[in-house]
């Protein structure tokens, strides 16, 4: 090239694409008023990325129909709004109208038939009926599959790197704590890379919502195993199988002091969308896992909890103040010493009094309950919300230590601040 | 001098001549539990009340508290003071405090012949000979006392007398005589007592048994210089001709911090400082901590990148983000500097530079990271990069750097190192309201385009939030800066999504296209390169022309402007000139260099800027590196270019 400044001469020979993924306001051509000298010349606003997105209706740009009249963020953190009562699939009594509004007018690029479909259907559909706005929201990730979610939700949103999503998501919620904040994050992203901002966030317990999909492999880079995968999983990476133990992330998460603890899965949208919807109102950071199928490199990972024929006997949903009774009623869990043992309800020996009634504030139980995971074949897996503990929560406490500050102290003053210490006056200074 | 500044008790002084120097330069040195540090710092606020200039350099060991009595565990504070103006903290040691045999024989070489050695006898016992690996007594030697005036004082004894019935334990008696020796050089020099005085009554308030048994040290100490006739003579050291104004004492750190808060008040932003631990950067969290009722934040994160992650989130929310660190969190943070690159948010990253690699020196100063600073990144991730060049020129380039930093939507690099961070010199209090407001303006719900307009900046008036076709495009850029538009999260209608992937030219979306990525990496340079419009020309210290340019960038400026007095003194003709912008470089430097016969780049490193010049000069730059992890003395300077025009 013998111009710095010229663009490599192959771009007009780029094939004309059709660009139906670009925003209207940046339609090629048009005038680009603000480029450079030198950068102008010959430069076309750039199609969409290559891609499979031919094979997939292009959604409509989003409209921003439906918002209420206000100002922009109020500068106090309002009480959230109480929620209205759910229903239908996934509940929720938002409209159509209303659940588009919050989606981008983005392709969205994950495989066809990937868990994660449901559980940006879910989100969307959740989010109108909590009341909030989307200039109020914000969505932050790290790296990953799931990672991309904030592209596809239309409010604010920050893909950054990997692992590194719950340090963002940190600092923006502590210097903005009256917006809402939601962390998207994998398996590898939260666990493996990130497990150290990971325990933080929850000690901490920054006032925001983490989704934790956990597809038990590594989507993203093609197949190798993740810090969840089974013992023993033949991938790319590992030909004759992990040896690698695998962790249990709610286990980490009440390891680490964690306030809000629940498990869901894609395929029950209706209880994801429940437990979503008390991770909003829960004030702290509210880890929700959720079990999703990686069709590609982890196909029935969750199978045996998913499947009709399966389900039944492999699940177990908690509820607050019920009996941990499931199979229809057929089986429960009873306290034997230090761990919950199944058992038979069909016959005389238990009836549902003899289950323990579950208590989701109570951390050992909790405990208890996320444990079953050890002997899978003879446990049912445990879903619903585990744990809950009221404190305060790190954001709230940064803005409440700087306002007892200036309250003693009185407000900045820079002169004074300059001056502070011994000094000394030369000449009439 | 102000007649306040003698001290009061010194009213019957012994008949002693009194000599009168324009400049000295001190070095307490002794274990590094023998509060060293303190000593220092309190001499320093009496030499600065004293109306001298002067610069400091405390050396000490990483370790915390090294085995008692061991070479490895010396601490040392140097202070040069003077009343003509004082750049560096002295070449050689006029009087060197060796509370004990390993300060005497770690910091010996320092000491200038004849110049004068104090040292704690009591200490020179056989223990304390053998820690310092001395296999007989270094003051029985003839020699020592032939080149050097040695003063033998038996400390120990002296102030486990002076306090035997102040109550306190032996080891908080031993651990006091620091402030016998602070008396005692505070006598010889004729420094006023009460700054120490004060500062003691204040350390001490809650504890009013140590108050006083210090207090009686530091005045036992002082009338001890008169009393015994161990000194043949005292000095004066007479006021420094010095700009007038209101001055205080500065560490390169404070100023570090005091720059940060001022830009968030220029600003009109609130400062949030991520950071983490590490030597020598610690201090700038210690100090930011401080400052709540300015509205900063500082967050002691769980390591490099979670304090630099952050700081990005912090931006993103609209916030003017810090974070800062040393060498090896420097390597650590990279990636994420590269995704405030790709985001273009404004960031500060302060890097108080420390001797590497890997942990290396975390206590001595180096100038090793500039390349790192400037290149140190995965991708075309170009980031502007100043450097501090003083203890009180880090105040300014802390405000530069954030100015920057919003100006141009860009993370902004601050190099310091341990030297600037941790010595100090009289500062001259800024007046607050010289340096310019710079008011942010966020992006408007105005700034959102519909189809087939112009995305401008300064958009038409009549937009309004609830524009339902209307999109906000986050990477149009600014005509003049190429700077895009920061738009606060909270604002209706500029919802959007940033990321580390490649970003769409104006929409900000996700992009792999071939010859946009050539487009934004090249928008990404060009942007950074327009940095220089804010530059001031390059200034020449000294002559505009001459047969040596001495080519400086960071804490090396005391010693080469020091060096280049010394040699215009002799009739060289040097001159220098000091960089703080230091990428992208300065574009007027070609004119500077063609009028030098010689260019020198001394640098506290195995030649780093000097690459950066070599790139866009061509010419046969001429390195001078120290690698010690100490900073350049004048006189190596000096010699070097005395060298350089005595072989021609």
């Amino acid at each position: 090239m013998s111009d710095p400044n010229e663009l490599s001469p192959s771009t007009p020979e780029q094939p004309e694409r059709p660009v139906p993924t670009l925003p209207p306001g940046a339609t090629a051509p048009r005038r680009v008023g603000t480029l450079p000298p030198g950068f102008a010349s010959g430069t076309k606003t750039p199609a969409s990325a290559p891609g499979p997105a031919d094979a997939r209706p292009h959604p409509k740009p989003a409209k921003l129909a439906g918002l209420p009249e206000g100002p922009g963020a109020p500068a106090v953190l309002p009480p959230r709004p109480a929620m209205p009562p759910a229903g239908g699939d996934g509940g929720g009594s938002a409209s159509a109208a209303d659940r588009k509004a919050w989606a981008t007018d983005q392709d969205v690029r994950w495989c066809p038939g990937c868990g994660d479909y449901a559980i940006l259907a879910a989100v969307q559909r959740l989010m109108p009926e909590l009341g909030i706005e989307r200039e109020n929201t914000v969505f932050v990730s790290g790296i990953g599959c799931s990672s991309r979610f904030p592209y596809y939700m239309n409010t604010y949103g920050f893909h950054s790197i990997h692992g590194r999503a719950p340090t963002l998501a940190t600092g923006l919620k502590t210097m903005r704590p009256e917006l809402d904040v939601w962390m998207i994050t994998g398996d590898g992203d939260a666990l493996s890379i990130g497990g150290n901002h990971f325990i933080h966030l929850l000690r901490r317990n920054v006032n925001l919502q983490v989704i934790l999909f956990n597809n038990q492999i590594y989507g993203l880079t093609k197949g190798q195993y993740s810090p969840t995968s089974e013992p023993g999983k033949v991938t790319k990476s590992t030909p004759y199988g992990s040896l690698d133990h695998p962790f249990n992330p709610l286990s980490v998460a009440l390891g680490a002091d964690a306030t809000f603890v629940a498990r869901a899965m894609d395929r029950d949208p209706k209880h994801l969308t429940d437990v979503l919807r008390r991770a909003y109102q829960h004030e702290g950071t509210s880890l929700v896992e959720v079990y999703q199928n990686c069709n590609i490199f982890n196909d029935h990972a969750f199978e045996v909890y998913t499947e009709k024929a399966t389900k039944p006997f492999s699940t177990v949903y908690v509820e607050h103040g019920k009996p941990l009774v499931y199979d229809q009623g057929r089986k429960g869990l009873r306290l034997d010493g230090l761990r919950l043992e199944p058992v038979d309800l069909t016959g005389s020996a238990f009836s549902a009094d003899d289950c323990m009634v579950y208590d989701e504030t109570n951390r050992e139980l909790a405990h208890l309950t996320i444990r079953l995971f050890d002997a899978p074949e003879h446990l049912p897996r445990p879903f619903g919300v585990f744990y809950v503990e009221q404190r305060p929560t790190y954001d709230a406490l940064v803005q409440q230590q700087l306002a007892e500050v200036q309250a003693l102290r009185g407000p900045g003053d820079l002169r004074a601040l300059l001056h502070a210490g011994e000094t000394w006056t030369i000449g009439n200074n | 001098m102000p007649d306040t500044s003698a001290p009061s008790f010194d009213d019957v002084p012994r008949d002693l001549p009194v000599e009168t120097l324009p400049a000295a330069t001190i070095l307490f040195a002794g274990d590094s539990g023998d509060g060293i540090q303190v000593t220092g710092a309190q001499f320093t606020i009496a030499t600065a009340m004293a109306h001298n200039d002067l610069a400091t350099l405390p050396d000490f060991p990483a370790e915390i508290r090294a085995p008692v009595g061991t070479t490895y565990g010396v601490s040392g504070f140097q202070l040069h003071f003077g009343s003509v103006d004082i750049r560096t903290p002295g070449d050689e040691v006029d009087l060197l405090v060796a509370m004990n045999p390993a300060a005497l024989k770690v910091n010996l070489h320092r000491v200038r012949r004849g110049g004068a050695i104090l040292v704690n006898t009591d200490a020179f016992d056989a223990r304390g000979l053998e820690l310092a690996r001395y296999d007989t007594n270094p003051l029985d030697d003839p020699a020592l006392k032939s080149a050097y005036q040695v003063i033998e004082v038996p400390l120990t004894t002296l102030v486990r007398e002076a306090l035997k019935d102040s109550g306190l334990s032996h080891k908080d008696i031993d651990r006091s005589k620091n402030m016998f020796a602070l008396g005692i050089a505070l006598w010889l020099y004729q420094r006023p007592l009460e700054a120490a005085v004060t500062w003691t009554e204040k350390r001490f308030a809650k504890k009013p048994e140590v108050l006083a048994a210090n207090l009686t040290l530091l005045h036992k100490g002082y009338h001890y210089g008169e009393t015994v006739e161990a000194f043949a003579v005292r000095y004066e050291v007479a006021p420094a001709a010095m700009p007038g104004g209101t001055y205080r004492a500065i560490r390169g750190i404070e100023a570090l911090a005091l720059g940060l808060v001022t830009a968030g008040v220029k600003s009109g932003l609130p400062v949030f400082y991520g950071s983490y631990p590490i030597t020598p950067a610690s201090d700038l969290l210690h100090e930011l901590a401080k400052h709540k009722v300015f509205g900063v934040v500082t967050y002691q994160a769980e390591d490099e990148i979670a304090a630099i992650g952050s700081a990005i989130g912090a931006s993103f929310g609209g916030v003017l983000a810090v974070t800062g660190t040393s060498g090896p969190g420097m390597a650590l943070k990279t990636e994420a500097m590269g995704l405030a690159v790709m985001t273009e948010l404004p960031l500060v990253i302060v890097d108080v530079q420390r001797g590497g690699p890997s942990t290396g020196l975390p206590t001595k100063t180096e100038q090793s990271d500039l390349l790192q600073a400037v290149f140190g990144r995965n991708g075309e991730a170009p980031m502007p990069v100043l450097a501090a060049s003083t203890p009180s020129d880090c105040y300014e380039t802390a405000y530069e750097a954030c100015k920057i930093a919003v100006d141009y939507m860009t993370p902004v690099i601050v190099l310091a190192d341990g030297y600037l961070a941790n010595g100090s010199e009289p500062w001259r209090i800024p007046d607050p309201d010289a340096l310019p407001d710079f008011p942010v303006a966020f992006a408007t719900p105005k700034q959102a385009v519909r189809e087939g307009e112009v995305a401008v900046v300064d958009a038409p008036d009549e937009r309004t939030p609830e524009d339902n076709d209307a999109r906000f495009l986050p990477y149009v850029r600014d005509p003049q800066t190429l700077a895009r538009p920061w738009a606060r999260p909270g604002t209706r209608g500029l919802e959007h999504r940033i990321g580390g992937i490649e970003k769409q030219h104006e929409t900000g979306n996700v992009s792999y296209d071939p010859a946009n990525h050539q487009l934004m990496v090249r928008l990404r340079a060009e942007k950074v390169d327009r940095v220089r419009q804010t530059y001031a020309p390059t200034a020449v210290n000294g002559a505009d022309e001459g047969d040596v340019l001495l080519i400086g960038w960071g804490g090396t400026r005391g010693a080469i402007e020091a060096a280049v007095e010394r040699l215009a003194a002799k009739g060289r003709r040097v001159s220098s000139i000091h960089l703080r912008n230091v990428w992208p470089l300065p574009d007027d430097l070609a004119p500077i260099f063609d009028r030098f016969a010689h260019l020198v780049v001394p640098e506290l490193n195995n030649g780093q800027l000097i690459r950066l010049l070599r790139d866009a000069h061509l010419r046969p730059f001429i390195p001078l590196d120290k690698i010690q992890g100490l900073p350049f003395r004048t006189a190596e300077i000096e010699a070097f270019v005395d060298a350089l025009l005595d072989q021609e």
